[in-house]
C-alpha cells in the first residue's frame, strides 16, 4: 500500500514535469502580477501545501495505529526470555527456568506472546528476526524489551542487524518455536 | 580613467602572487573557490573508487576479493569521504567562488579566514588519506558508534584518524560558515535589500547557520570520544557511568541537519538555474525562502529518527515520527514551486536542465522512501538493510550530485569564459542516470529481502545473487559516465573556444562581469533595484567597467569593497581587504601540530603548537586597523562613507557574534550531555559529588560581575576620548578571578577517569578555563592596542569585539560552576 501510494505520487510529479515541456509553444506567457498570483495559488498552496499535508496526516495516523498494535500488552500467558549479545554470539536465558541457557538458539512456545529482554556485554548489536518482529538494539547497560509471537511452530532465522566489526556477517541465531508438547518437553528439560 | 586603465590598475592591486607561490599565498575568493572545488572533486573520485571496490566485492556471493578487515575500512572511508571531504567542501567551494559575484561584492568578509579554512581542510583530509593508503583507516562505519569505535572495539589507531582528521576538517566548515553568513548579511551590492537577494544567497545563509549549529555537536562528540580513547575518560563506558547512547544523540543531532546542509545548497542551485532554463523568474520567491528556513529549523527536531531501533519510549517515537513526516511539507513546497516555474516559463532542454530533470526523477523517489522509513513499524523492518543504503543514495546523489552537475555545466562557461566543444556531456548524463538507477533501484528490493548493509559477502542460495550482480554491472556504467564528465571538463579546459559573455541570458549579477572573472570581480560596484538587475539592464557589465558604479577609482592601491545595512542594503562602510599572505597556510600548518600531537600521542607537541597558533593569531589581528582617524571617504557616485574599521560594528564584530553562536551551541550540547548522562545512563549517581570552598565561588562571582562592567567602562571612556587603560586593567582583574574560579572545577576532582561525572566536569571546567584565558589574552591584546594608539572614539570596534568575548567568558564560567558545584551544595 505504501508502495502503491508512493508510485502514484511519483507518476504525478513526473507527469507534471514532462507535460510542462509540452505545455506551451513559442508564444510569450502573460507575465503580469495577477497571472503570477494565480500560479502561486495553484502550485504552491494547492499542490505544495495542501496535498502533502493531507497525505502525510493520513500516513502518520496509520503508522501510529499500527505501532500501537505492536506495543507489548500485559498478557496472562506471557513468556519472558533474555537475550545477551556479544561479539559474535547470542546467549539466551530463561528466567522461569533458572540455570537454563542456550547458545545461538532461542526456544519459545508458538502461539504465545514472548518478551525478549535484550542487552549486550560489549559493543552495540541488534536483535532481528525478520519474520517475527522488527529489530531492536542491544545497548550496553540498557535492557530493551521486544514483544514477539510466532503463529506456527518451526525455526525462524535471526541475525544481528547492527554493524559490529569483522565477525558481523555471521552473527546469526535461530528462534525455535515449539508446539505445546514441544514446549512442555523443553520446560521439563527433556528436549534440547 | 578609462575602462582599460581601470582594469589594469585593479588587476595589479587584486592579483595573486605569480607562479606556484600564488597558490600558497592567495586570499582571493575566486582562487580559493576553485581550489576548494578541485580538492572536493578529487575526493569525490577517490570516494567513487572505493564505491567501485564495494560493488566489485558484492557482485558475487562468497567473493574472495576482500576480507572483512579491508572491506570495513573501505565502506567506512567511502561514507566518510563523501560526507565530510566531498559534499560539505563542495558547497563551501561553490559559495566561496560565487557568493561575492552573486551579491555584487569583490570578495568575502574575511579573505584570510577563507584561506585558513581551505588549508585546514587539505591537511585534515590528508591525514585520512594517509590512513587509507597505509591500511589503518577507520573501520567502524561512518557514524562511529562506540563502544565499537572506542578502545573496546577498535584498540588500534584507526578510529583516531577519523576523530582527529574530521575535527580538523570541521574547522574549515565553521570558518566558511562564519564567513558566508557575514558576507551575505553585510557584503552586498548597494540597494540589495534582503528581499532582493538572489535565492541562492538565502539558501547559503540557511545552510551556513545550520553548519554553525549543526557541527558543534559532532565536534563535541569527537572530542569526548577521543578523550575517552586517549586518556580513559569514560563518557561512553557504561560501567563507569557513561552511556554509548550519548554518542548516538550527539552524532545524529549533527547527522540529520547534515542531510539538509547537503540538500539546501543543491536546492539553491536548482532555484537559480531552473528559472533561467525556463526563461522566466522563480515562482513564489517568498514561499521558497520560508520553505528553506523551515527545513533548516525542522531538521534539528528529527535526529531521533535514526535511532528508532534503540528502544526509545513510544511517545517520543510518535513525536519524532510526526516531525519526520512534517519535513516533507517544505520539501513539497519547493518541488511544486519549481514545477510551477517550468509551467510558467518556456523551458529549454539544455544540459543543466537535463540534470535537473534527472534530479526530479531521482530525488522524488528518495523523498518518498524517506517518508516510508519515517513510519516507525516500517523502519523497524528495513533499518540497517540495503533499503536504507538505497534510500540515502537516492537522496544524496539525486538531491546533491545531480544538481551540482547541473551547476557544473551551467557555470563552467563563467569559470573559463569558454563554450563546450564536443557534446560528451549528454552521453555522460545518460550513462550516469541509467547507471545510478540500475545500481540502486533494485537495492531497495534486496534490502526488503533481508540483505543487511555493511556485510562483506553473502552465501550462495540467499536469492540475492542476481540483484547484486545487476547492481554491480550498472555501478560500473555509472562510473564510466563520471569518467566521461571528467574528460569533458578536461577537454573544455584544453580547447580554447571563446564563448559569449552571458550564454544563458541570466539576470543575476555574476554574469555582469568579464568571463573568466578578473580577480576584482567588478570594476565598480553595482547599485541594484530588483532581484534580477542584469535582466533589467543588459548593459550593466559595460556601465560597471566604465566605472559608473561605486568604488570605481582605486584608492592608494587598496583592495576595497562596500558593506551594507543588513535589511535595507543601504551602503554604510568601505572595507579594506588584506593583501596576499602566507599567514593562513602557516597557521593551518601549525594548527595541524595540535592534531598530529594528539594522533601520534606526542602530547608535548600539543601545547607547543597551541602557543604557535596564539602567536600567529596575534600577528594576524595586529596587522588590522589604523593608528589615526581618517573620516569619511569618497565611495563614488557622490556617496561619502567611513572605513568599516571606523564603524561601531566592523566585520570582525559580526564574525565574533556568529562564532559565538556556534560556540554556545557547543557548550549547550556539553550541558545536554551532562544532563543526559545524569538522567539516562545506568550507574549514576557518581561515588562522590564535587565540593569546593565557598570563597572560591564568591571570587568567581565577583569576577563575573566585574569583568563585563569594567570592559563597558573602558568602551565608554574610549567613546569620550579618554584612556581605556583603567577599565582594561579592571577587566583583567575580573577575568583573573574567573580563571581562578574555573580552575577549582578540575582541582576538586582529582581523577577524571573515575566516573563519567568527573570526566564531564573536567571538560566543562576546561571549557570555562579556556574561555577565561581567551578573554584575558584578548584584554591584554587590547591594552597593547590602546597603548600603540589603535583605539579612539571612532575606532571602537576592537573594544566592542573583546566585550563580546569577556561577557561570554563570564557567562560560561558561572554556568560551569553551577553545573559543577550545585549538586554538592544541594545534597
Amino acid at each position: 500500500m505504501l508502495l502503491a501510494g508512493a508510485g502514484l505520487i511519483f507518476v504525478l510529479v513526473m507527469a507534471l514535469l514532462l507535460l510542462a515541456f509540452r505545455a506551451r509553444g513559442a508564444d510569450e506567457p502573460a507575465a503580469d502580477a495577477r497571472h503570477e498570483r494565480r500560479h502561486e495559488r495553484r502550485w504552491i498552496i494547492g499542490l505544495g501545501l495542501v496535498f502533502p499535508v493531507t497525505v502525510l496526516s493520513a500516513l502518520l495516523a496509520y503508522g501510529l495505529v499500527i505501532g500501537e498494535r505492536l506495543l507489548p500488552r500485559t498478557a496472562p500467558d506471557l513468556v519472558t526470555v533474555e537475550a545477551e549479545a556479544r561479539q559474535w554470539a547470542w546467549r539466551f536465558a530463561y528466567p522461569d527456568l533458572p540455570g537454563r541457557e542456550t547458545e545461538d538458539i532461542l526456544h519459545i512456545p508458538a502461539g504465545r506472546p514472548v518478551d525478549v529482554l535484550i542487552t549486550t556485554v560489549d559493543v552495540i548489536h541488534s536483535f532481528w528476526v525478520p519474520r517475527l518482529a522488527g529489530k531492536l538494539d542491544a545497548i550496553p547497560g540498557h535492557v530493551n524489551v521486544l514483544r514477539l509471537e510466532a503463529d506456527a511452530p518451526g525455526d525462524y532465522a535471526g541475525v544481528s542487524a547492527e554493524f559490529s566489526g569483522t565477525g558481523y556477517r555471521n552473527h546469526r541465531f535461530t528462534v525455535t518455536a515449539h508446539d505445546a508438547a514441544g514446549w512442555s518437553a523443553f520446560v521439563a528439560g527433556t528436549a534440547p | 580613467m578609462n575602462a582599460l586603465r581601470r582594469h589594469r590598475e585593479l588587476s595589479r592591486i587584486w592579483a595573486s602572487d605569480p607562479g606556484w607561490r600564488g597558490l600558497l599565498t592567495t586570499v582571493n575568493h575566486t582562487d580559493l573557490g576553485r581550489m576548494f572545488l578541485a580538492v572536493a572533486v578529487t575526493y569525490f573520485f577517490i570516494g567513487g573508487i572505493l564505491a567501485m571496490l564495494i560493488r566489485a566485492q558484492l557482485a558475487s556471493p562468497r567473493s574472495p576479493f576482500m576480507g572483512p578487515e579491508i572491506y570495513n575500512q573501505i565502506f567506512t572511508m567511502h561514507g566518510t569521504i563523501m560526507m565530510f571531504l566531498f559534499a560539505i567542501p563542495l558547497f563551501e567551494g561553490l559559495a566561496v567562488y560565487f557568493l561575492p559575484k552573486l551579491l555584487g561584492a569583490r570578495d568575502l568578509a574575511f579573505p584570510r579566514l577563507t584561506a585558513y579554512g581551505f588549508w585546514c581542510y587539505v591537511f585534515g583530509g590528508s591525514m585520512l588519506l594517509f590512513a587509507l593508503l597505509a591500511g589503518i583507516a577507520p573501520d567502524s562505519g561512518w557514524f562511529m558508534y562506540p563502544p565499537l569505535s572506542s578502545t573496546l572495539g577498535s584498540p588500534g589507531i584507526n578510529s583516531d584518524f577519523w576523530l582527529i582528521g574530521i575535527t580538523f576538517v570541521e574547522i574549515s566548515a565553521i570558518c566558511a560558515a562564519v564567513e558566508i553568513t557575514v558576507s551575505i548579511l553585510r557584503y552586498r551590492a548597494a540597494g540589495m535589500s534582503l528581499s532582493r537577494m538572489p535565492i541562492f544567497a538565502w539558501y547559503a545563509l540557511v545552510t551556513s547557520l545550520m553548519i554553525l549549529t549543526g557541527f558543534p555537536p559532532l565536534i563535541l562528540g569527537s572530542l569526548l570520544l577521543e578523550l575517552e580513547r586517549a586518556f580513559g575518560m569514560p563518557f561512553f563506558q557504561v560501567e563507569h557511568g557513561g552511556d554509548s547512547l550519548l554518542w548516538q544523540h550527539l552524532f545524529w543531532l549533527f547527522g540529520h541537519p547534515e542531510v539538509y546542509i547537503i540538500f539546501l545548497p543543491a536546492a539553491g542551485v536548482i532555484s537559480t538555474i531552473l528559472p533561467v532554463m525556463a526563461r522566466t523568474t522563480l515562482l513564489g520567491y517568498g514561499w521558497v525562502v520560508v520553505a528553506a528556513i523551515s527545513l533548516g529549523v525542522l531538521s534539528f527536531s528529527i535526529w531521533v529518527h535514526h535511532m528508532f531501533a534503540t528502544g526509545i519510549p513510544h511517545m517520543a517515537l510518535a513525536f519524532f515520527s510526526a516531525a519526520s513526516t512534517l519535513v516533507a511539507v517544505p520539501t513539497g513546497i519547493q518541488i511544486f514551486a519549481w514545477l510551477g516555474t517550468i509551467w510558467k516559463g518556456r523551458p529549454q532542454m539544455h544540459l543543466p536542465m537535463l540534470w535537473i530533470v534527472g534530479f526530479f526523477a531521482t530525488f522524488v523517489i528518495g523523498g518518498l522512501t524517506g517518508v516510508m522509513v519515517a513510519v516507525v513499524p516500517f523502519d523497524w523492518q528495513v533499518h540497517d538493510t540495503a533499503f536504507i543504503t538505497a534510500h540515502l543514495h537516492y537522496v544524496l546523489v539525486g538531491g546533491f550530485v545531480f544538481p551540482m552537475l547541473a551547476a557544473l555545466y551551467y557555470w563552467m562557461p563563467h569559470m573559463t569564459g569558454r563554450k563546450r566543444f564536443f557534446k560528451l556531456g549528454e552521453t555522460a548524463f545518460w550513462l550516469v542516470f541509467t547507471g545510478f538507477h540500475g545500481t540502486f533501484l533494485l537495492m531497495h528490493w534486496v534490502g526488503l529481502l533481508g540483505q543487511r548493509r555493511r556485510i562483506d559477502t553473502y552465501d550462495v542460495g540467499s536469492g540475492w545473487e542476481v540483484i547484486n550482480l545487476i547492481s554491480s554491472v550498472f555501478s560500473f556504467v555509472m562510473a564510466i559516465g563520471f569518467a566521461l564528465i571528467l574528460i569533458d571538463v578536461i577537454i573544455h579546459a584544453v580547447i580554447r573556444s571563446r564563448g559569449p559573455r552571458n550564454p544563458w541570458g541570466a539576470g543575476s549579477l555574476e554574469w555582469a562581469m568579464p568571463i573568466p572573472p578578473p580577480p576584482y570581480n567588478f570594476a565598480s560596484l553595482p547599485e541594484v533595484a530588483s532581484r534580477d538587475a542584469l535582466a533589467k539592464s543588459p548593459d550593466l557589465a559595460l556601465h560597471l567597467a566604465k566605472g559608473e558604479g561605486y568604488l570605481g577609482t582605486p584608492r592608494d592601491g587598496l583592495r576595497e569593497t562596500l558593506t551594507v545595512d543588513t535589511a535595507t542594503g543601504r551602503p554604510n562602510g568601505i572595507v579594506v581587504f588584506p593583501k596576499n599572505t602566507a599567514l593562513p597556510i602557516l597557521m593551518a600548518f601549525v594548527t595541524g601540530g595540535i592534531f598530529l600531537g594528539m594522533l601520534i600521542k606526542a602530547y608535548w607537541l600539543v601545547p607547543l603548537a597551541g602557543a604557535g597558533v596564539v602567536a600567529f593569531a596575534l600577528r594576524w589581528v595586529w596587522g588590522l586597523g589604523h593608528r589615526r582617524d581618517r573620516g569619511l571617504q569618497d565611495a563614488g557616485r557622490g556617496l561619502m562613507l567611513p572605513f568599516a574599521s571606523e564603524t561601531a560594528d566592523p566585520p570582525g564584530w559580526w564574525g565574533s557574534v556568529f562564532l559565538l553562536i556556534a560556540n554556545a551551541t557547543f557548550f549547550g550540547c556539553l550541558i545536554f550531555g551532562y544532563a543526559f548522562l545524569w538522567t539516562v545512563a545506568p550507574n549514576w549517581p557518581p561515588p562522590a559529588w564535587a565540593v569546593t570552598d565557598l570563597r572560591w565561588l564568591g571570587l568567581a562571582l565577583a569576577g563575573a560581575v566585574t569583568a563585563p562592567l569594567a570592559i563597558r567602562w573602558a568602551t565608554v571612556a574610549l567613546g569620550r576620548d579618554r584612556s581605556a587603560l583603567p577599565g582594561l586593567v579592571a577587566t583583567l582583574t575580573g577575568v583573573g578571578a574567573l580563571l581562578a574560579g574555573a580552575a577549582t572545577i578540575p582541582l576538586s576532582l582529582p581523577d577524571p577517569t573515575r566516573h563519567a561525572y568527573d570526566a564531564t566536569l573536567w571538560v566543562i571546567g576546561g571549557y570555562a578555563l579556556f574561555h577565561a584565558a581567551l578573554a584575558a589574552l584578548m584584554t591584554g591584546f587590547l591594552v597593547a592596542r590602546a597603548t600603540a594608539g589603535f583605539l579612539s572614539a571612532r575606532r571602537l570596534g576592537e573594544a566592542r569585539i573583546v566585550r563580546l568575548w569577556v561577557d561570554y567568558a563570564a557567562l560560561v564560567t558561572l554556568a560551569a560552576l553551577a553545573a559543577a558545584f550545585a549538586p554538592g551544595l544541594l545534597s
